[in-house]
């Protein structure tokens, strides 16, 4: 398998603090990445790093053979081949769903009005929103908007996709069925890179678990090493603690 | 004594400056707007350079009275050759003070605009013009309306100003009357009238505006 994400020796942060200390993991096509970690431990940071959302300090990233920190490539050609999906989905509240997804495809892809919406007809499909589509975002739950704000990422045919806590924004009786559809995305064999603190989510998709800790990998593994036997205090310490949040909102 | 009836017939005389008064403040609103328009990106990708110079520009015509620079237009720039005509030195002085006005008000509605709306159109390879011209402007245009319109009004009554250096518009128009008549209370009470009417008239068109340009599922207090 080859690999579409390398990263090695990331470094980043704010106004002077390191955020991200060192970082190195690879995504192989095709594979699910799940990133877990307490609030404020860098997996968002982490995350943004990547396509240069963020500047990062140093190191090498590499997606899809293109090394992205080499500041001669034009970042919007490794963007165009990524997707991306923000905590609070940020769709455009001005234009309908369907605009939403026809206008990276018209204005970045240069596709014609026609394919670009045949395009976003069929990832609507894909989502479940085709209904949706003459809709405006701030008409729809929030569950619904992080579906098309998927969908909107697969439009782009990204080699890989990046998940910013997808469902944290949402309540936990719409968390399902944004995890439903990453489910079924996942089974499409879209590499994907997702944070999350779903752990069901994780066990039933990941290929492998990376817990972040203070801008550190503190372990890392297949599912059921990390959920069921983790040899890490901190990591034991913060699956006891999701647990407990995960009871206390489903009671 | 005051006398109502007197007042109602004087407005159909005083009524003949209304469209001196509307082209006045229409036409510098215009032209604040076009200068504006080109201040905003030239805010934000024009470098310091030219961020300092519009600053300065915003200060000196906000920190100085629209009188005063009417007058420096008008009286003070023959001196150095330039000679303009009563009204073309009015619709200056008022296009470049509304300039400054309006240039603030669309910086604050383009500040208002979440930053994660410029993030999401980076993620999806959209170079800043792209993610300018489809997402932030289009949205910050609409947060623009009311104070847009609010400065239009402002302009409507300011333009007033413009009687001093002999512009005959509505409270010029007024004066002549009062010279004629010298019943400067209902003269006066009429030309109020006047400019309440077209303002409160403009005013109201804000709701339209915004209703024709409401985001729709935005009253439910979402994103």
């Amino acid at each position: 398998m080859s690999k579409v994400l390398i990263v090695k020796n990331l470094r980043a942060g704010y106004r002077g603090q390191e955020v991200i200390k060192d970082i190195s993991f690879s995504v192989e096509k095709g594979e699910k990445v799940v990133i877990m970690g307490p609030s404020g431990s860098g997996k968002s940071t982490l995350l943004k790093c990547l396509v240069r959302l963020i500047e990062p300090w140093g190191g090498t990233i590499i997606i899809d053979g293109t090394n992205v920190m080499n500041h001669n490539v034009d970042i919007r050609k490794i963007r165009m081949k990524t997707g991306f999906v923000f905590q609070s989905y940020n769709l455009f509240p001005h234009m309908t769903v369907l605009r939403n997804i026809t206008l990276p495809l018209r204005v970045v892809k240069k596709y014609s009005n026609k394919k670009a919406e045949e395009i976003a007809m069929s990832v609507l499909k894909i989502v479940g929103m085709e209904e949706y589509a003459n809709r405006y975002p701030l008409q729809l739950s929030g569950g619904q908007q992080q579906r098309v704000s998927i969908a909107r990422a697969l439009a782009m045919e990204p080699v890989i996709l990046f998940l910013d806590e997808p469902t944290s924004a949402l309540d936990p009786e719409l968390r399902e069925e944004v995890l439903q559809t990453l489910r079924k995305i996942a089974r499409r064999g879209k590499s994907m890179l997702v944070v999350t603190h779903e752990l069901d989510f994780a066990e039933d998709v990941a290929d492998h678990i990376i817990l972040v800790d203070q801008g550190i990998i503190i372990e890392e593994g297949p599912p059921n090493e990390i959920l069921y036997n983790p040899k890490n205090e901190r990591t034991k310490r913060f699956l006891k603690s999701i647990m407990r949040k995960m009871k206390n909102s489903n009671s | 004594m005051l006398d109502l009836f007197f007042i109602i017939d004087l407005i159909p005389d005083i009524l003949k400056g209304l469209m001196i008064t509307l082209e006045l403040s229409i036409i510098s609103f215009i032209i604040g707007f076009v200068i504006a328009a080109i201040f905003m990106p030239a805010r934000i990708f024009g470098g310091t350079l030219f961020a300092s110079i519009v600053r300065s520009y915003i200060e000196v015509f906000r920190g100085t009275p629209l009188l005063v620079q009417l007058l420096l237009i008008y009286f003070g720039l023959p001196s150095l050759g330039i000679k303009f005509d009563p009204m073309t030195a009015s619709i200056l002085a008022f296009g470049l003070n509304s300039a400054a006005y309006q240039s603030e008000i669309l910086r604050s509605s383009l500040k208002s605009i979440p930053e994660s709306q410029f993030l999401s159109g980076e993620s999806l390879g959209m170079s800043s013009l792209q993610i300018y011209r489809y997402i932030i402007l289009p949205q910050a245009v609409r947060v623009a309306v009311p104070a847009l319109v609010n400065e239009l009004v402002t302009l409507i009554k300011e333009s007033s100003i413009a009687s001093i250096i002999g512009v005959v518009e509505l409270t010029r128009r007024g004066e002549y009357l009062v010279a004629t008549t010298f019943r400067a209370l209902e003269v006066y009470i009429a030309v109020a009238i006047i400019y309440f009417v077209i303002c409160f008239l403009v005013s109201q068109s804000t709701r339209l505006l915004e209703r024709k340009f409401r985001i729709p599922g935005y009253e439910r207090g979402g994103g």
